[in-house]
This record gives C-alpha cells, structure tokens and sequence, in this order.
C-alpha cells in the first residue's frame, strides 16, 4: 500500500493505496468520480482523458501513485454542479456532438486540452487530427467535430 | 498487474542504487509502453523506479553543435520546442507523430529508445542521425545501442540520462502508419550529415531499425530522389505479418525513401 496526497478538482485528497492502482480506478472507484470511463483499457480510445498538471492523460495508463504530489482536473471539474456549464460542454449539448455519451467526457477534456495547446479558432483537419487518441463508436465524429470547433470559440469570450 | 513497489527517487544516483539493490527491478517515465505491458502481465517487475521526478533530465538545449534531449523529455515538449524546431525540425516532427497528444504529454525519448520497439518512430531518427546515447555508466553510439527487437546494449543498472544528436544539414522523416495500431509499417528517416548520407528505417525490420546502405550510398553521390531511381530493397531480412508482406514493406520502404529525400530538399 502507498501514501498518495494530489488535489483533485481543486480538493485535496489524502489515500491508501495498492500501488497497482490505476488513476481511472482511484478517480472511479476511490472518489466515486465516475464521469472518466474505461474504455479499451490499453490507452487506445480516450474515454479515460483527464487533465493532470493541466494536460490531457489518458488515466487508464497512469498509475495513482504517479499522480501523487500532482493536481487532476475530471470531467467533473470543469463546471460547478448546479451551475452552468463550462462552455465546450455547452457546445457539445447544442451541437449534439454524443449520441451513447460514453466517449463524451474524454472527447471534452481532450477538447479543451486542443484549445489550451491550439487556441480558440480549430479547423476541421486540425480539429480531426488532434482526435487522433479518442474513439467514438456512435456518431462517426461529424458533430465532435463541430461541437469542439464551436465550444473553442466560446472559451475566448468566457 | 501483479503487485510491485513504487519507488521515486530524487536523484539518478538513488535510481541506479535502486536497480542495483532490486533485482528485475525497471524504471518507468511516462510508463506508456511499459505499463500496458504490465496490465497483460507480460511484464511483472516487482519494483517500479519512476524517474520522471527526477530534476534536470527532461531539458531540451544546445550543447556547442548538438542537440542534447534529456531522456525524461515528453514527445509534446520535444515536437513543440522552439530549440528542436530551429536545431532539427524534422525530429520535432516525428516526436509530434507519436502516438496522439495525450499519449505525447506521458510518453518519453529515453522510454522510447530504452524500449527499442520495433515500431517505434525514435531508433530510426537516432541512428539517422548518429545520436549518441548518454547513460549513468557511458556514451554510446546510436549503432550499438540498439541491439535488435526490443533489446538494446543496456546494462540492468543503467540509465538512459540524455540524447545527443549533431546538427544534421538536412533532414526528414516519413512515416507510413499502420491503420489500426497507427505505429510505422514503415518509417524512413533520411539525414544528409557532413560527412555522408544515412538512411534509417523503422517498421520494416525483422530485428528492428536498420540503415539501407544502397541507398545512402546513391545519396551520398547526390542527394536527390532522382538518384535513387531504380533502387529497390530485398525483401529478406524484413517482417511479414498480417499488416503487410516482407515484400510490401520492401516496397513501402523505398517509396518513403524518396519521399524522405524530397521532403528533405523541399525544405527552405
């Protein structure tokens, strides 16, 4: 068992854990945040994105204890519960950009990553290539797509 | 997994103690080969030596005429740094076709070359390039490092610690990705250096990266694709499987190679 302390969200989170911990499995089932999903297990499809230090990971392939000492930002951290909704979610519900949803955190936190690395005006091939870790069974990407290009133009005005 | 101690040392000196007192003990970085490698249990280290706090070993900078890449840095630092970009764009390119951008926020130079996978993109850039690889214990040239399918000439104590890579005058990559997996089926790194020409290739190789004399030789004559017109490689001594022949790759491999030669005089 390993001391960890990161902050999660902006908390801070003090646990005991099996080295072999997955971050996904610590962010899942240790914290009950079960927005990032498990989805190939082999750091393929991208359902797991987080942010750790302010960068897409894929936590399927991370262990808990790297995470130790850092800072992790979920799906759940990007809008105040109750409140509005961070605006690349607000693009993603307007531009209908899920159909199943089990991709969509991932495709979100991967999208805000794209905007903080590539700014706020995407083109479409830069948008397409930039998806290159996250899959999606659903939708074949069409409204992903425009939903990503849409929500990094809102994040210049908020 | 099976279940393993998590070690972080501060320093190299902690690490390489670390691997000399734990038998089978392995370092881990970004973890992104090693730890899907874990999880299918092909791998079961009982210690795990995570470098990647250690201070000073991902810097990126100009050391006299070469580029000297410390071996924690991401793929995202390297294919993003204005030194790379300046120094040898064409390495800031192929670290940005690794993976995708969040596998290039974990993933490493020095877990790349320590790794050796086949298909991977770095072998063929270093020995390209005549990199040398630096470690706790020595230096090693690029040609001895790399040691066959998986395997290179470091020891169980040592530590990949730095890149060095001298300015080439010209230089490409091409990578043609496997559909599914989107490693190289083949990749072709071309660098026109002061002293001659070299032609690695990726992907291809029965027992991994490989320099194509035939063609470096061509090259060195004149550096242009023209002077490759009418070579072709031998399919023998290259991988067959279900993503392509020997005889495909042998195919893809020259093709490339032209690309490469054209990319590399393309450049303004």
């Amino acid at each position: 068992m390993a001391k960890i302390s990161l902050t999660v969200n902006g908390n801070p989170v003090n646990a005991n854990v099996d080295s072999r911990t997955l971050l996904v499995q610590f962010l899942r089932e240790n914290l009950h945040l079960t927005g990032t999903h498990v989805g190939c297990d082999t750091s393929q499809c991208g359902a797991c994105v987080v942010h750790l230090d302010g960068r897409a990971v894929k936590s399927c392939t991370t262990l808990a204890v790297m995470a130790d000492g850092h800072d992790v930002k979920t799906i759940e951290g990007l809008a105040v519960d109750g409140g509005p909704l961070h605006p690349m979610q607000e693009a993603f519900r307007e531009h209908h950009g899920l159909q199943c949803g089990f991709c969509t955190p991932g495709m979100i936190m991967t999208a805000v990553d794209i905007v903080q690395r590539k700014g706020h005006d995407l083109s479409d091939h830069t948008i397409r290539e930039e998806l290159e870790g996250n899959l999606c069974r659903c939708t074949g990407y069409q409204n992903i797509v425009q939903s990503i290009a849409a929500g990094a133009k809102a994040m210049a005005k908020a | 997994m099976y279940e393993f101690k998590y070690h972080r040392p501060a320093t190299v000196r902690q690490a390489a103690n670390l691997l000399v007192k734990n038998e089978d003990a392995k370092v881990i970085a970004g973890g992104h080969t090693l730890l899907p490698v874990m999880k299918q249990r092909l791998a079961s280290p009982p210690h795990l030596v995570d470098l990647s706090h250690i201070g000073g070993l991902d810097g990126i900078e100009m050391k006299g005429r070469s580029l000297v890449i410390g071996a924690t840095a991401t793929h995202h630092a390297v294919a993003t740094s204005a030194v790379v970009g300046e120094a040898i764009p064409a390495l800031a390119y192929l670290a940005g076709l690794i993976g995708d951008p969040a596998v290039r926020h974990r993933g490493t130079i020095g877990g790349s070359l320590a790794n050796n996978d086949p298909t991977a993109d770095y072998p063929a850039a270093c020995l390209a390039l005549g990199a040398t690889v630096v470690t706790n214990k020595r230096r090693l040239k690029a040609e001895e490092f790399f040691q066959g399918l998986f395997s290179t000439a470091l020891e169980s104590d040592e530590i990949v610690t730095k890149v060095m890579f001298p300015l080439p005058k010209k230089a490409a990559y091409v990578k043609f990705r496997n559909q599914a997996s989107r490693y190289a089926l083949v990749g072709v790194f071309v660098a026109k250096r002061p002293s001659d020409v070299r032609v690695a290739v990726t992907g291809a190789g029965a027992d991994g990266v490989f320099r194509l004399t035939s063609f470096e030789e061509a090259l060195k004559k004149r550096f242009s694709a023209k002077a490759l017109d009418g070579l072709t490689v031998p399919a023998t001594g290259l991988n067959s499987d279900l993503h392509g022949s020997a005889e495909y790759r042998a195919h893809l491999i020259a093709v490339l190679a032209r690309r490469a030669v054209e990319a590399a005089t393309a450049k303004s």
